[in-house]
């Protein structure tokens, strides 16, 4: 837990990328674990044809009550990007003072393959540029280290857990608790993927003077 | 199947989304049937009934067909529900229409999920209109708790009432996780049986009339037990400034916006409980009415006297989000707020494309190499055509649309559509649910349409559900599978003129499409891959390109497969002295599946399978990565 907030504040956490990412996946998470901690929760998304390749914003709020599910323009305490574009198309939805989680991934769509659009040619430091606190790392080298590339999802949630009004073991418990039920196989690795995850989000990026 | 019990839950808090809460409510109401046609975003709303072994629930064809069969099983005297998108509504209004008329026996419950912010619809509608129209009562709830709360109360209004409750959802109810308490247990309502009454269910003009004075009789009933209602209550505030009258998801963007203003929360909107709505009014400085998306609410109001602002101030469409509200109402209390103005990102825009490999791809491969076509085009996964880089889909109306506008297109041609052919495109789900009928009708007409049937086995668009055409279903138990060939030849299509091909095979596609288009009779060309996201999709190794053996020729790329990418652009004389653009291409290993499509695109044979199993994919999708 790293801020003194006010305890009626509504906790907002933007989760964002590209249909198949898992977004909906981490959010669904990071609900649940809000869950346990007693509190009011709110878990949305805005997916439109999502599954093909589209943009996904999931918006997860939890506090003492929750009334609206969305989180509005320049309210967002947490923005966790899945891919370093859709990080940047969202940053102006984080607060001056929240902090954006990125994955260094760039997935380019074929409008942008086939030259009608560009692919911005560096999202991170035009992120970094606006003053906003960063932290950036690829979770993807992260996950192939630990030998399952699919781990990229809770490297992610491992990342953010020390930014949370609530202890990082607790969302770590639900999501290894979670696959011991349904995927035993899985929880140790995912144990070690969130330690990872959250080792990698201490570090803040800057830009090279 | 999920497992019921799966969900996150803590001490009878449970994290649903407000369809999983309507399929509690259903199941706990004691509901013995209930039956849907997909569509984004009630699909949910069937596939979590499914799971509850006590309903018998199904798929049906399409909307009208499954409120025909709640109808049904209401007269047996069966709690019944049916669900659909807004869009749905109004395919099964024909049968609401006269049934509310007639009115119902066991507790009839409709669900309604309208699009409000139009994320995966063809239109924006408010359907609380059908419930004006059709004299039926209508809920509202805001959250996942009150849809639970409202489905097992619309039983209740439904059979004391003897009438059909509308429970309209909206995107931001439906899709929406968030706490529910639920009681947990079932109240089993046996059914006493259908009682013959033909002057109660044989609704001929005769039996019709004299329901229609009781059918004005029943709304007052209504209206009074919408003012004794608990549904409907007001929040007390502190500054009565402004008061607000809202329903719906609505409510909560209000009380996020106006945290101390009192507000009256309709819950059972229709019919409007005038009587306390003019009690608030009282009590309040100004009236504001706010509500999705349609001023219904706030034009009885208007009607009755009442003095209010509402859409003067709000827009009539999309969500009455926060950011929306605030900027509207706030200089009413005369502090005026900024409209929010989002940084410009400049980011590209992603729309969404088709999968790789997916079937309807060789179609439109075809399609958009084919010249003087107008191609009219039906709602599914293939509606994508119309965008990069096929640009082969020229109309998208209507489930079933396709059939019947092309037969109108080609006998209403213009000056120039002289040297057009018309072509529709369906697919197998959207055919069944209503676009035989244009079929038979082209036919019976000695109309000319050359039809693309795109079957992929699957309700593709809105996630995969099965249908009469995958041999499964709702509960993925086998079930008769319908033969497309032998239907559209009993439609009346001669049988030379039904085709069948592998979309995969590209020259074979596009041969087929010139030769049936020449044909002076209506043609169905039929596919027969099924969707890459479903089970009955086959993978095989993926294929690369050898970069020294492509020459740049783009081909691959028009295929418009997500896998294949431009990996360099170059320029190059040509034997005449001129420039001329090259595209290289290379294929993605990790989402390529095998289909072998791309590489009848290639002359030069430079798309070949790999024989290194690829890495597993970390993203699906991935393209490449870089570190910072
Ligand atoms: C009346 C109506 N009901 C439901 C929908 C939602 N919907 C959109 S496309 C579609 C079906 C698509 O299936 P199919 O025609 O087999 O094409 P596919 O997506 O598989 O390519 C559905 C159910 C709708 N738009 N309109
Ligand atoms: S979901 Fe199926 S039908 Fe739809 S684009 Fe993907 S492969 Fe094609
Ligand atoms: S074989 Fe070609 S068309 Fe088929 S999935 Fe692979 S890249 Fe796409």
């Amino acid at each position: 837990m790293r801020t003194n907030r006010d305890p009626d504040a509504v906790t907002n956490i933007l989760v964002v990328g590209i249909g198949g990412q898992g977004v909906m996946t981490a959010a669904e998470m990071l609900a649940r674990a809000a869950l346990t901690q007693g509190y009011d929760v709110k878990k949305t998304e805005v997916a439109g044809m999502a599954q093909r390749g589209g943009i996904v914003s999931s918006h997860v709020r939890f506090g003492p009550r929750v009334y609206s599910p969305q989180i509005e323009p320049g309210e967002a305490d947490l923005l966790i990007g899945f891919e370093a574009a859709e990080a940047l198309r969202w940053w102006p939805h984080l607060r001056p003072n929240g902090v954006a989680m990125v994955n260094t991934l760039r997935i380019a769509p074929p409008i942008v393959s086939a030259g009608i659009y560009d692919y911005p040619a560096d999202p991170l430091a035009t992120l970094v540029a606006t003053g906003l606190e960063v932290h950036a790392f690829d979770a993807g080298a992260l996950a192939e280290a630990l030998g399952n590339p699919k781990m990229v999802n809770t490297i992610m949630l491992g990342a953010i857990s020390d930014y949370l009004p609530f202890p990082a073991e607790m969302l770590k418990a639900c999501i290894v608790d979670g696959f011991r039920v349904h995927k035993p196989a899985l929880a140790e690795i995912n144990a070690r993927a969130f330690e990872a995850g959250r080792a990698a989000g201490h570090e803040r990026t800057h830009n090279a003077d | 199947m999920p497992n019921p019990a799966q969900h996150a839950k803590v001490e009878n808090r449970h994290l649903l989304s407000g369809n999983e809460a309507v399929a509690r409510a259903a199941w706990e109401a004691g509901a013995r049937v209930a039956a849907a046609y997909p569509g984004t975003p009630a699909t949910e709303i069937l596939e979590n009934i499914a799971r509850y072994p006590d309903i018998y629930s199904e798929w049906s064809v399409n909307e009208k067909v499954a409120v025909e069969v709640a109808i049904g099983a209401s007269l047996a005297g069966s709690r019944a529900l049916a669900a659909m998108k807004h869009v749905g509504m109004n395919v099964a209004s024909d049968a609401f229409m006269t049934q509310a008329l007639a009115g119902v026996v066991g507790g009839l419950v409709i669900v309604v999920a309208d699009d409000v912010g139009l994320s995966s619809s063809q239109n924006e509608q408010d359907s609380r209109y059908w419930g004006r129209f059709g004299h039926m009562p209508i809920l509202e709830p805001a959250d996942s708790q009150e849809a639970y709360e409202m489905v097992k109360a619309a039983f209740e209004i439904s059979e004391v009432h003897e009438v059909p409750v509308i429970v309209r959802m909206t995107t931001r109810v439906c899709h929406v996780k968030a706490m529910v308490s639920f009681a947990g247990e079932r109240i089993e309502h046996p059914a006493p049986g259908f009682q013959k009454n033909p002057q109660r269910w044989v609704m001929t003009p005769a039996n019709a009339k004299p329901r229609l004075p009781l059918m004005h009789q029943r709304d007052q009933t209504l209206r009074a037990a919408a003012e004794a209602s608990d549904l409907n209550r007001v929040l007390t505030g502190t500054d009565r400034r402004l008061g607000f009258i809202t329903s719906g998801a609505a409510f909560m963007h209000v009380r996020e916006s106006f945290p101390n203003a009192p507000v009256l929360k309709l819950g059972f909107s229709h019919p409007l409980p005038l009587e306390q709505v003019r009690a608030f009014a009282a009590s309040v400085d100004t009236l504001v009415v706010v509500e999705e998306t349609e001023p219904l609410i706030e034009t009885e109001l208007r009607a009755a006297g009442i003095v209010t602002r509402g859409k003067d101030l709000l827009p009539r469409f999309g969500e009455l989000a926060p950011n929306v509200l605030r900027p509207a109402l706030k200089p009413l209390l005369g502090e005026p707020v900024a409209i929010p103005m989002l940084a410009q990102t400049g980011v590209f825009p992603r729309p969404p494309t088709m999968c790789a490999s997916c079937p309807h791809l060789g179609p439109y491969f075809a399609l958009s190499h084919i010249r003087n076509l107008n191609i009219v085009g039906d709602i599914g996964c293939y509606t994508l055509g119309a965008g990069h880089p096929w640009n082969a889909l020229d109309t998208c109306t209507c489930m079933g649309a396709s059939l019947s506008m092309a037969h109108g297109m080609d006998k209403g041609r213009g000056t120039s559509d002289e040297k057009k052919h018309l072509v529709a495109v369906i697919g197998d789900s959207t055919f069944l649910h209503m676009g035989m009928q244009g079929l038979l009708n082209m036919i019976y007409n000695r109309g000319n349409v050359t039809v693309l049937l795109l079957d992929n086995r699957s309700v593709g668009m809105t996630g995969g559900q099965e249908n009469p055409g995958t041999g499964l279903d709702l509960h993925g138990v086998e079930a008769p599978r319908v033969d497309f060939v032998k239907l559209v030849e009993a439609l009346g299509v001669r049988p030379e003129r039904v085709r069948t091909v592998d979309p995969y095979q590209l020259p074979n596609v596009v041969k087929l499409v010139r030769e049936e288009i020449k044909m002076n009779e209506p043609s169905v060309i039929i596919t027969d891959r099924p969707c890459s996201l479903t089970d009955r999709f086959e993978r095989f190794k993926p294929y690369t390109v050898i970069d020294e053996q492509c020459t740049g020729c783009g081909n691959c790329i028009d295929l418009g497969c997500p896998a294949i990418f431009v990996d360099r652009r170059e320029t190059a004389p040509t034997k005449s002295g001129k420039t001329k653009e090259l595209t290289f291409a290379r294929i993605d290993s990790s989402a390529c599946t095998g289909c072998h499509m791309c590489v009848e695109t290639c002359a030069p044979l430079a798309i070949v399978q790999l024989t290194a199993p690829p890495q597993p994919a970390a993203q699906p999708i991935q393209v490449h990565r870089h570190a910072h």
